[in-house]
Formats: C-alpha cells, structure tokens, sequence
C-alpha cells in the first residue's frame, strides 16, 4: 500500500500523467462534517487532491451588532462565537472592557473566572474528543461522556442560571455569588469525572482501530502552523508551547501551577492527545481555583466600581445615588476612556481576541473579534491534500472548526 | 527578556526607513502608522529578522474613519512577537475612493481569509491577493456593510414597521 | 418490566370478538407520529443543545424519533435549529424540496423563529420567509424539555392530520405563497 507521502510525491511530479479529476461537494449541510461549511473536492478515486472551501452560511454580523450595542450588551454576543465553551468568551470580552477602563478586579474574582473558564474548557474538549470517536466509529463514548457535560451545565445553571449560552458575569466581575451548591456540585464533579474520562482515554488512546485512523492523518508542520496562525491546542499538538496563560497571564493564572502539553507531529492523534491532556491540567485547575476561592475572604464577587458595575437591585429601589448609577449604566451614560485595546485569552480552540476601538462613546466604535477558527480553518484544504476522504472528515472534527465562531 | 519601546520602534524604523509616525497609546502597546507603500517592506522585515523575531501575524482587521479626509479607511495588524512576548500594532490608511493597500499573503498564508474578511467588511483591494472576493456575505451584495454609513437592519425587509416601535 | 412500558392509546373506534374498526385517519395518523424520521438541520448553539437531547441524558429516542435521517429524501421532519443566514436560505429551501410528503418543519430557538437577537442585513428573520413552519421553539437556546415538547406538539399535528390534507387546496395555495412546487 502506498503512504500518503510517496502519494503526494507523486501528486507534485510533473511527470505523472494526467488523470481525470472527480468532483465531489461536502456540505455545507453534510451529516459529517459538524456545523456549515461546504468543500467542493477534487478528487482522485478516494484520494483528496485539493479542496475550495466556502464559509459564511451563518454569517450574523456580531461586528456589526456590536458597534450598535452599549458594552455590557455584547457579553450576550460573545457567548454565540465559540458556543461549547460560552464562559471563556464571556470573560474574555470583560477582562478586554476592563483593560479599556482600568478595573481592577479582586483575587477571588479571579480565580472564580478561572473555575469556570477551566470547566468550559472541559466541556469543550470534552465535545471534541467525542466526536471525534464518533468520526471513527465509536459512538458509546461520546453518549457516555456527554453525560457529564450535563453535570457542567448544571453547575453552569446554578451559577447564572442558563445551560450553554451563558451570559456569565459582568464588567468588573459577576452577578452574583457562586451558592454552595456550586461548590459542592463542581467538588463532586472533580470526583466523579475523572473515572469516566479515564475511561473514555483508555477506550480510544491505545486503540489500534483508533491510532490506525488517526496517526498521520491531517500532519501539519509547525512553520506551516505559524504561517496560518494556528493557536491553542491544534499548535500545541505540532510541538510549540504556545499558551496565553503563561504568554500574557490574564486573571492570576500566573499563580497556578499546571503543565502545557505539547505534540511532535501535528497530525490528528497529537490534537486528540494534547486535548486529552489539557482536560486533566484543567481538573487540577478547577480544584486549585476552588481552593484558592476557600482562602479568600468569602463574599467578594465583585469589584468596587460604582461607575461600571451594575448596584444591587435592594439599593437601586432605596438609595438615590444607586438609582443614578443604574440609569446610567443601563443607558449607556457611562464615561468610556477613548482607546484601543487588544486582550486575547485562551479560549478553548485558540486565541481568543478582542480589539475593541472606543472613541468614548455609548458602544465600541469598533470591534474586532479574532477568532481562532476562522483563521486555523483556511489550512484545512492542505491538512487534507492526499488524504482519503474518511480522513478529512476526522481532521475536520480534531480541528474543532465551530460555525458559530467561523462565521461571527 | 522583556524588549523596550524604543529598541523596538528603532527596528521599526529601520524597516520602513524612517516613516513610521508613532501613535501614542495608553495601553502599553508600540503603535505606529505607516504610508502603504513601506507596508509590505516593514513586515517582510519584521518576518525576516532574526533576533526581535515579530513574526506570528495575530490578528488583521478594517476600521472606517468617515470624518478623517483621505484617509477613510484603515487596517490594523498586530505583529507578534511570541519568544519576547512583544506586540505592535500597525496601521495603514487609504482614501475611500480607491482603497489599495499590499496584500501580506505572500508573508502569511493566514492573511489570506482575513484579507478577504476585510474587503467584504470594507471593500478594502488589497493588491497581489490570489483570490479577492467575498467570503462571509453573499457574492452578490453590492455594499461593503461595515462601513459607518451601512445600517444594521435589512434595509429591504417589510415586518417589524417603523411605527410598532415607535419611529 | 412489562409495566413500565407505556403503550400509546387506542384510537377511538368500534370493538367486537376479534375485529376492530376505526377511520384510516387515526391509524396512519398513530403509526406516523410514533416514528418520525427527523432530519436535523443544525446550524449553530441550538444544534448542540440538540446534541444533549439525542444523547442519552434527555434520550429523545423514548419518542420514537430516535431514527435520525440525514438525507431529505427519507426525512418526515426537518427540524431547522439555529440561525439561518440569507446565504443559507437558498439551501434550507432546497432540503426542504426534496423532502416527500407528508413533511413537516418544527424551528428550534429564536433565531429560527424569528432571527432572534441578530437583526442584522445577513440573518433571514425567521425561516418562515422561505418554508412553512408547524411548530415554533422558543428560546436562545431552548432547553432540550423544550425542544421535546417542541417534537410532542407536532405529533400532535400528525396524529390528528387527515390522509388527504396534503391534497387540499388550502394546502396547495400555502405551498403556492412559498412557490414551492
């Protein structure tokens, strides 16, 4: 059996006669492929010579909408860009705000982000791997594991009290203060998780079915990778130790202790592996912020910013000056430094931007997402030249492409 | 090793010789504006060179100033630096009547999309770019809907009349 | 064990030794609605809230819709979750196209509905510009109870459906306002 490489050798050679192309249309609303994209494909039997991509069937104008939209209105629309992991963006566009206007939060504040940024992170990649089991035909893990994505949400719920587009927190902190139960349910969840993931890892990670469909397929070299910009886990898998949260700390990670892992390869098994990892460094991510959070004096979920955060509501209905600040706040009356600012967090597929342009007024005059997908997506067609078709399918699914955030 | 302001703008300089204008910003970040035509020089050089290392490209995206005259239209990229943890932010700036500035794809394959991104947003022409056309929206809009003037609304639909909401 | 099984209701009917009679209606109304083929048109957030409702925590497979029919050529259900673009309208209408009759589309989440938060130039307000809609599901996104009682309310719609609905001219004049053949 030829390899793919002595395959595309012989796709380069100028010598090799030429054979008639078929062409094949993926999409945009194709079973496999896990959201809208189309690939029109050249093919060559079963052997993917080269791919046209077409984006932007849900194309929703967040950039827009933004300029239109006082800054605490926009949280809403950064929960729908990368939307298995909502709270990671949520943070990301107020850590970005608060830059703007120089808030500085309060240590248990901090690690409360952390806490659920870390569990979005889980919930995220928890997707991701089970689909790709199911890619390669291992559908009990994924309804296996994605109980236990409903054991985040649940905690999700307590805490602000929807399930996937979340909404969580506000400029300069949160709404209100994790319950007990929060506590209680994501100790339980520290608990019980482990065990199935365990168990989903050994299902997949050594399986030969599973390492024969993966190994080497979609390999993408790390000077390539950083020519298209590859951030999060898909760089990580080709070998760099690329990670905002020791680039750039945001929210103490700094005072955290977990590892980066790190691929050699950059072909599918390394991203499946380099996630897997990354959901255990979260695990002891989540139990240190919990920690941490114990150790704070209790009651601080916010920070003391009269003019950016929103008053209790007993206040607003007694107290005259709370009143004024809600009505400006909710009006968008506030007074916004003009500036630009660039904060990038780790989201769970990448770098996560925001260049937010203020000239002062109500809304941002403008802002920029930078989403990791839509700029990692364009090398999909030469991950997959030489490849089988069923491959590209598996490349498409470990390269966690999220439609929603493709598109914004 | 933490780079200073300085030593970087002098690397900035020495690639564009000596236009950069430096813009000053509050947030820590060296941010020049430079005239289109140093552009790609600039950022081969920021590429090429060895030691400052700025050459992971993050992000690339179109801003419209409607009010400053002949120079309506802008990109912004910000070149990284990820060994010295180090960002610039550059800008360029081209009239609305003919908006061309130098395509980066030949540096960066992932200024590719983002390029295309900003010529739907802007109708930004970005010159030597292999395949410039729309990418989100519909090939058939006409519009370039993030200039300032665009609405947000369809502008053509026939529900939700003014009157229910008061206008 | 046996108990446990909840056995649907026997149409209204006449009985005796060893015949039972009812209209055609009720019996092919109750052998629809007990096993939809769905096709799921997921686009966005809604389609992950989707996912949690096919697996096994909300398992919509106790409704008989377990069966999902990715191509349109088999599907009864077209079930449009997420935001739709214009430049997704064109395909949705086409799905829909090919589907046979009896058809029926339920729109999960508001963007579905209505466009939702995004009323913006690119985002179709509403999937009911391009096809006709049976059952609206609230929500940004709804909750998976909410999409199953979103699939319990259209089959409602087919059980009580008569056979030769889709024949009627109340019908056709709808599929004439959509132009759709």
């Amino acid at each position: 059996m030829r390899t793919n490489k002595e395959y595309i050798a012989d796709f380069h050679n100028p010598d090799m006669p030429d054979i008639p192309y078929s062409t094949l249309n993926l999409g945009p609303t194709h079973p496999a492929t896990h959201g809208i994209f189309q690939n029109v494909l050249k093919m060559d039997g079963e052997r993917i010579v080269d791919a046209e991509q077409t984006v932007g069937y849900i194309h929703r104008a967040f950039e827009k909408i933004a300029e239109r939209r006082p800054l605490y209105q926009i949280t809403p629309l950064t929960d729908r860009l990368n939307y298995c992991s909502a709270p990671i963006n949520n943070t990301g566009w107020h850590l970005a705000v608060e830059k703007l206007l120089g808030i500085q939060v309060p240590k248990r504040v901090d690690y409360m982000r952390v806490m659920i940024m870390e569990l979005a992170r889980i919930s995220d990649h928890l997707i991701c791997n089970s689909i790709l089991g199911v890619d390669t035909g291992a559908l009990t893990g994924f309804t296996y594991v994605y109980q236990y994505r409903e054991k985040i949400y649940e905690i999700y719920e307590e805490i602000c009290g929807a399930r996937l587009t979340t909404n969580m927190g506000r400029i300069g902190g949160f709404e209100r203060d994790f319950s007990p139960k929060v506590f209680e349910l994501t100790k339980k969840f520290l608990v019980e998780f482990p065990k199935i993931w365990r168990e989903f890892e050994s299902l997949l990670s050594r399986n030969r079915i599973f390492m024969d469909r993966t190994i080497d397929t979609g390999p993408i070299s790390v000077e390539r990778a950083l020519n298209y910009g590859f951030t999060g886990p898909n760089l990580r898998a080709t070998g760099i130790d690329y990670d905002i949260r020791t680039a750039d700390p945001y929210c103490s990670y700094e005072e955290f202790k977990f590892d980066i892992p790190v691929g050699t390869t950059g072909d599918t098994y390394d991203r499946f592996v380099v996630r897997n990892e990354e959901i255990w460094q979260s695990l002891s991510l989540v139990e240190q912020a919990i920690r941490k959070i114990e150790a704070c004096e209790p009651g601080i979920y916010h920070a003391d910013e009269d003019h950016y955060y929103l008053p209790p509501k007993k206040e607003v209905y007694r107290n005259m000056e709370a009143l004024i600040y809600h009505f400006k706040i909710i009006m968008g009356e506030i007074e916004v430094p003009a500036g630009e600012v660039y904060r990038a967090v780790e989201g769970a597929n990448g770098e996560l931007g925001f260049y937010l342009v203020s000239d002062g007024g109500r809304s941002p005059y403008r802002l920029h997402f930078r989403r990791p997908c839509f700029i990692y997506y364009q090398a999909f067609p030469e991950m997959i030249r030489g490849q089988l078709l069923s491959d590209a399918i598996v490349v498409m699914s470990s390269l966690n492409v999220i439609a929603g955030e493709l598109d914004a | 090793m933490a780079l200073s302001h300085e030593e970087i703008l002098a690397h900035i300089q020495a690639g564009c010789g000596d236009t950069a204008v430096v813009i000053p910003d509050s947030y820590g970040v060296v941010c020049v504006e430079v005239p289109t035509q140093q552009l790609f020089r600039l950022v081969n050089h920021l590429f090429k060179d060895q030691h400052f290392k700025f050459n992971i490209l993050t992000d690339l995206c179109g801003v419209h100033y409607p009010e400053q005259k002949g120079k309506e239209l802008g990109v912004v990229y910000h070149i990284q630096s990820m060994i010295h943890r180090a960002m610039i932010r550059i800008k360029v700036f081209a009239p609305i009547e003919n908006p061309e500035i130098p395509s980066l794809t030949g540096i960066y394959a992932m200024a590719n999309w983002m390029e295309r991104e900003t010529y739907d947003f802007f109708g930004i022409k970005f010159a030597g770019h292999p395949n410039l056309k729309r990418i989100l929206n519909m090939d058939e809009m006409i519009d370039f809907p993030l200039r300032r003037e665009f609405p947000l609304e369809d502008p053509f639909r026939q529900d939700k009349a003014d009157y229910q909401f008061g206008r | 064990m046996s108990s446990q099984i909840k056995m649907t209701e026997t149409p209204p009917g006449i009985e005796g030794q060893g015949f039972f009679a009812t209209s055609l209606d009720h019996v092919v109304g109750l052998a629809r609605k007990n096993s939809i083929w769905p096709l799921p048109f997921a686009t966005s957030c809604c389609g992950i809230e989707f996912m949690a409702t096919m697996a096994s925590h909300y398992d919509l497979g106790r409704f008989g819709a377990e069966r999902l029919s990715f191509t349109p050529r088999q599907a009864d259900l077209l079930m449009v979750m997420g935001t739709i673009a214009k430049k997704m309208g064109p395909v949705l209408r086409h799905v829909y196209e090919q589907m046979a009759e009896p058809r029926w589309v339920i729109a999960v989440g508001a963007c579905a509905s209505s466009g939702g938060i995004f009323d913006t130039y690119s985002v179709l307000q509403g999937i009911d510009r391009v096809i006709p809609v049976d059952v609206y599901v609230p929500g940004c996104p709804p909750r998976p109870e909410q999409i199953i009682d979103g699939i319990l309310r259209i089959q409602d719609l087919i059980g009580n459906e008569s056979v030769r609905r889709r024949n009627s001219e109340e019908y056709k004049k709808l599929m004439e306002e959509y132009m759709i053949k």
